[in-house]
């Protein structure tokens, strides 16, 4: 009787357990789909673009789909330097300043602070597209429409709330008794910083960088609204610019696919790299509650 | 005693040396410019002519006589009744899936996260192509059902689905946090539920979910925040189009003040977008004491 309930029990699990898996394995294809019918598209030639039903292995390999549209139409090379540029000096800014922010906040104390720390978690709450009217007007007015300062300038003044949030919390795992034996041998608040709390707050440097890097990467808005000549474009203005400049030759939706993976390779590669870095940092976004 | 005084008074300035990026990038970036939209919604103004004193008039002529900010306003909230709700129960089905014992776990993580990472132009080409009402692999697999799809971004009637089956893909961000969630459930109580004679229904209706419900909470705010502020895909993809079927209410502020140049109409539109997430995320927090559960509740011997 007892065998006769585990066996069934047994049954029941591995049942529901394969229904589990092919769920798992259905809705993993179909996620997946998107990025397969892209990558497939891009190295297609014309001819099997326009096919229904679809080929998904092309035959011949166009690879010259990505010469053609990397090189011969639009200067994406350009593109790439000028988005490199902003993203890393941008987020060099939000680093320094966010982790130098935060350090106030969690090993510093002073009057008011828990209260001006809910004055920074509440900015999270504010749209850029509040502000971008002001924000235009002032930068206009600084005579720095269409060159890279409104993109990186800002970054440098505390990064962003999500990052000093971040910060401070990592920093409050550390143990307060190493600020005070190291201001008792006479360290400055900025030594402590700079040359204890920040060594050991490696993991949630990386954090920040990378979300900053490819928030930087893929900021569409900022640079629709600053940029105005080609030369100074990023890669998300230059391959909206590419999808029009293609049209003159027709729909190519293989030359489209080849840039939009190129645009889309750098954030991939250090999505695989750093794949633990960034769920870390989604995780303790959520662990506030 | 004094000496302490000195020393407190020493540290206060070091910290207002630390936070001062902060203090001056919250000026000049966040709270000032939010003032100043204040202002500058009470002007006409075209960055060409000096700006004219026009009082509430840019409010007046958004709330009496433009259907169009009515017609971006009823997309966006249209969007996000749907986008928010679907997007969470879709994360929380693939958190649960990625919670249970098998083969393959870390990959599939990978393959539901992966969407949530990328974002921006190059999705929106991808899109563009997925959905093409000739030859897009969606209109492919309803054909392969015997459905033949409608030409998603040109009708009406489907651009808004097609709109939030995108944000589903995206839902990457949301599935971590409750896989995280769903990870911090002590197994004692899954234990002690079947003890008790409960089914999975059961042990998910009264174990998981309520301690899921702070996580649930934390992607709801994130979740309306993040759908009232959809841009990219808009432009990119149909320009608020087909007859304004798409007409999201961040691309009419943008229409309106770097299109149009009517700077005064936009600061007006920003400062009613924000005081709409204002109240949608007080809204929230307030219905959040009725229906969010604190373990800190839990009887002590539980």
């Amino acid at each position: 009787m007892v065998a006769r309930r585990t066996v069934g029990k047994r049954l029941q699990r591995r049942i529901w357990g394969s229904f589990n898996f092919t769920m798992l394995c259905g809705l993993g294809l179909l996620m997946a789909l998107p990025f397969f019918w892209m990558l497939s598209t891009s190295l297609k030639v014309e001819q099997q673009v326009y096919l229904f039903p679809p080929i998904w292995v092309p035959n011949p390999w166009a690879w010259e789909n990505y010469r053609i549209s990397l090189f011969d139409i639009l200067p994406f090379t350009r593109f790439f330097l000028n988005t490199v540029y902003i993203t890393v000096t941008a987020t060099v800014g939000a680093v320094l300043s966010s982790s130098m922010v935060a350090f106030a906040f969690a090993r510093l104390r002073w009057p008011g602070r828990d209260k001006v720390f809910l004055l920074v978690l509440a900015t999270m709450m504010v749209p850029t597209y509040s502000t971008i009217v002001p924000r235009f007007i002032l930068f206009r007015n600084l005579d720095w429409v269409d060159t890279f300062w409104p993109l990186i300038v800002p970054l440098w003044f505390g990064g962003s709330a999500f990052f000093i949030f971040l910060m401070r919390q990592f920093y409050m795992t550390i143990p307060i008794d190493l600020d005070e034996a190291a201001s008792i041998d006479g360290c400055s608040e900025f030594r402590i910083w700079w040359s204890i709390i920040l060594p050991l707050s490696k993991p949630a440097l990386a954090t920040i960088t990378i979300l900053s890097f490819m928030a930087r990467w893929n900021d569409f808005f900022d640079p629709l609204i600053f940029l105005n000549t080609m030369e100074n474009f990023t890669v998300a203005l230059g391959l909206n610019m590419f999808r029009s400049a293609i049209e003159i030759y027709g729909v190519r939706y293989h030359w489209l696919m080849a840039a939009s993976v190129t645009v889309l390779l750098p954030g991939l590669i250090i999505f695989f790299f750093f794949q633990k870095t960034f769920v870390q940092g989604v995780v303790m976004s959520g662990i506030k509650g | 005693m004094k000496q302490m005084s000195r020393r407190a008074r020493r540290e206060f300035w070091v910290a207002m040396l630390f936070i001062s990026p902060w203090v001056i990038g919250f000026a000049l970036f966040e709270f000032g410019p939010l003032v100043a939209s204040l202002g500058i919604s009470l002007f006409k103004w075209d960055l060409i002519q000096a700006p004219s004193w026009i009082g509430l008039d840019n409010y007046l002529e958004l709330f009496t006589d433009d259907p169009l900010f009515w017609q971006s306003l009823k997309v966006t909230s249209v969007y996000s009744l749907f986008s928010v709700p679907f997007g969470l129960l879709f994360a929380l089905l693939l958190a649960l899936l990625l919670n249970q014992p098998l083969p393959g776990i870390a990959f599939f993580r990978t393959v539901f996260y992966l969407p949530a990472v990328v974002s921006g132009v190059a999705v929106a080409m991808l899109w563009i192509w997925v959905f093409n009402g000739e030859f897009g692999v969606v209109n492919y697999m309803l054909d392969v059902v015997g459905i033949e799809g409608p030409n998603w971004f040109f009708d009406r009637t489907w651009v808004m689905p097609a709109f939030i089956l995108m944000s589903l893909w995206g839902v990457g961000g949301s599935m971590i946090i409750f896989l995280a969630g769903l990870q911090g459930v002590p197994q004692e109580l899954y234990d002690a539920a079947e003890v008790d004679g409960a089914g999975r229904l059961r042990q998910f209706q009264h174990v998981t979910w309520p301690l899921l419900t702070p996580v649930i909470f934390f992607n709801l705010i994130i979740g309306i925040i993040a759908s009232f502020q959809t841009f990219t895909n808009s432009y990119v993809i149909t320009e608020g189009g087909p007859a304004n079927a798409t007409l999201f209410y961040v691309l009419y502020l943008y229409n309106n003040g770097f299109k149009f140049f009517r700077m005064g109409k936009a600061a007006t539109m920003a400062w009613i977008l924000f005081v709409i997430i204002l109240a949608l995320t007080i809204l929230v927090l307030r219905s959040s004491r009725i229906w969010v559960f604190y373990e800190t509740e839990l009887p002590e011997e539980a």
